[in-house]
């Protein structure tokens, strides 16, 4: 099967981006190098293709209802924001996480996964309870771009209509991007910098790209791979669905109550996940800093000698300096400061839990 | 890419030198452009003795853990212990100061599975 390419493919071979099969799409891991890029978004700005994203719509007037029904967040949210979330099965597993954007009383857009285009729409679409709602898979109808870093609200603001300094955090506005119409911007990311993700209708969306670059140019702007968009979000620990979320571990454990709201009317995973909280969690997932080498997935996680958990996500982070982890273990052994061993292909490091995140931007 | 033609090169993107009895071993140009920002290089211990084929180095980049495999067997003489502080000479000066390790080898060094400069680029394609 032929991978599948964004409108900005051609951008991404000019500028001799990495390319490789990222889950059946041909993207760039890297430009110059992960460290530099990861850098980049730190001390300026850098520009990220996240077309491989998936775009579920769901239009009618009760549209806001469907989707509190589907996630475990409240959507208590005006028109013109998101919220993160998590969407859960009956059994309180992450179907994905995601941000809702509430577009209008009666649209709402929801951000997917790459990998979990078709499971989500599926999922929302058979899941959906209300029969004036319509959800639509628009996935293949848009591109997305992300601006992440400090410069990069001041470099978006000269290429559209809208005011961005009137959007705050998570707020959402609707507006011409580089002279392409109808682009959605939201004041979100996926590297724990302040920026914008910025929807984009795939047929026009080309032109974006080099537009964004030339506007950036003064403020040093460089496309950033998939290399680097996984160093960032893992330092500001951000779920990565597949490797530290999934069908089976849920919100509670991930660390992900604080968007799992049990005072909103019935959602879905709800009683599974009461019945969670009240028989008390058997694990968490925690921040790890491990002593001299890099933990990677599936590295067994032990105490004692024994074996108690294991590794979702790992990497030697560039701005934090250390090489970090995350992973579950039983709750008895999450407390920050608590010491655990990690089993690194056949050889031991020692590691300690420490507070989330690794990294918080000092601005 | 560069293959300097003093070398001698594995299919798995190791380069060696032999100097007498002793030889350097390294990774190619091609390897660590592969590989991405070297973060840290797990070495062997001096003394250390290898089979020609065994995995003894482990290379970190950001993205993932390689092994090296040694060319020869024989017995580990010198391991280049700058790379603990500057692992990213292995980007750098892949065939120079990024060097990994030195094996004393045997009376009967059988160097049939190593390829020359040319031969190896047409290996990398």
């Amino acid at each position: 099967m032929s991978l599948r390419r964004t409108p900005f493919f051609e951008c991404h071979q000019a500028a001799s981006g990495r390319l490789i099969d990222f889950g059946g799409w041909e993207l760039p891991v890297q430009y110059t190098g992960i460290i530099e890029e990861h850098k980049q978004v730190r001390s300026s700005v850098g520009l990220f293709d996240v077309s491989h994203m998936g775009e579920v719509f769901l239009r009618g007037p009760s549209a806001l209802k469907a989707v509190r029904h589907l996630v475990t967040n409240n959507v208590d949210i005006p028109n013109g924001h998101a919220q993160y979330t998590a969407m859960c099965n009956h059994e309180g597993g992450i179907v994905d996480d995601l941000i809702v954007y509430r577009l209008a009383d009666d649209e709402v857009l929801i951000c997917v996964n790459a990998a979990n285009r078709d499971k989500d729409y599926n999922w929302i679409k058979d899941n959906n309870p209300c029969d004036d709602v319509e959800v639509v898979n628009e996935s293949d109808d848009w591109a997305q771009i992300a601006i992440q870093g400090r410069n990069a609200a001041t470099i978006l603001d000269t290429l559209t209509d809208q005011d961005l300094s009137a959007v705050a955090s998570f707020g959402v506005v609707r507006g011409t991007v580089a002279g392409v119409e109808g682009c959605i911007m939201a004041r979100t990311g996926y590297t724990g910098e302040d920026g914008f993700e910025v929807f984009i209708p795939a047929e026009n969306a080309a032109a974006v790209w080099p537009a964004i670059l030339d506007a950036g140019a003064s403020f040093g702007i460089q496309p950033i791979g998939l290399g680097a968009r996984d160093t960032l979000r893992l330092e500001a620990k951000l779920m990565l669905y597949g490797n530290d979320i999934n069908d089976d571990t849920s919100p509670l454990e991930a660390g992900l109550g604080w968007v799992t709201k049990f005072d909103k009317e019935d959602f879905i995973g709800k009683s599974a996940l009461e019945a969670q909280k009240e028989a008390g969690l058997t694990r968490r997932l925690v921040c790890l800093v491990v002593e001299k080498r890099i933990a990677r997935p599936h590295c067994p996680i032990m105490v004692d000698g024994e074996v108690v958990g294991e590794v979702t996500s790992g990497t030697k982070a560039p701005t934090v300096e250390a090489n970090i982890a995350l992973g579950y273990v039983p709750r008895r052994f999450a407390r920050p400061g608590n010491r655990v061993q990690i089993d690194i292909r056949g050889r031991i490091a020692e590691a300690e839990v420490v507070k989330p995140p690794f990294y918080k931007r000092p601005y | 890419m560069s293959t300097p033609s003093d070398l001698k090169y594995t299919k798995s993107h190791e380069w060696i030198r032999i100097e007498g009895d002793a030889v350097t071993v390294g990774i190619t140009w091609f390897a660590q452009d592969s590989m991405g920002d070297v973060v840290h290089v797990e070495l062997p211990e001096v003394g250390d003795s290898v089979d020609a084929g065994a995995a003894v180095v482990e290379i970190e980049s950001v993205k993932a853990v390689s092994d090296v495999y040694s060319p020869v067997g024989g017995t580990i003489v010198e391991v280049n212990e700058t790379l603990e502080d500057s692992p990213e000479t292995v980007n750098s000066e892949p065939y120079g100061e990024g060097w990994l390790f030195k094996v004393k080898v045997g009376p009967t060094i059988s160097l049939h599975e190593l390829m020359g400069s040319g031969e190896y680029a047409e290996h990398c394609g």
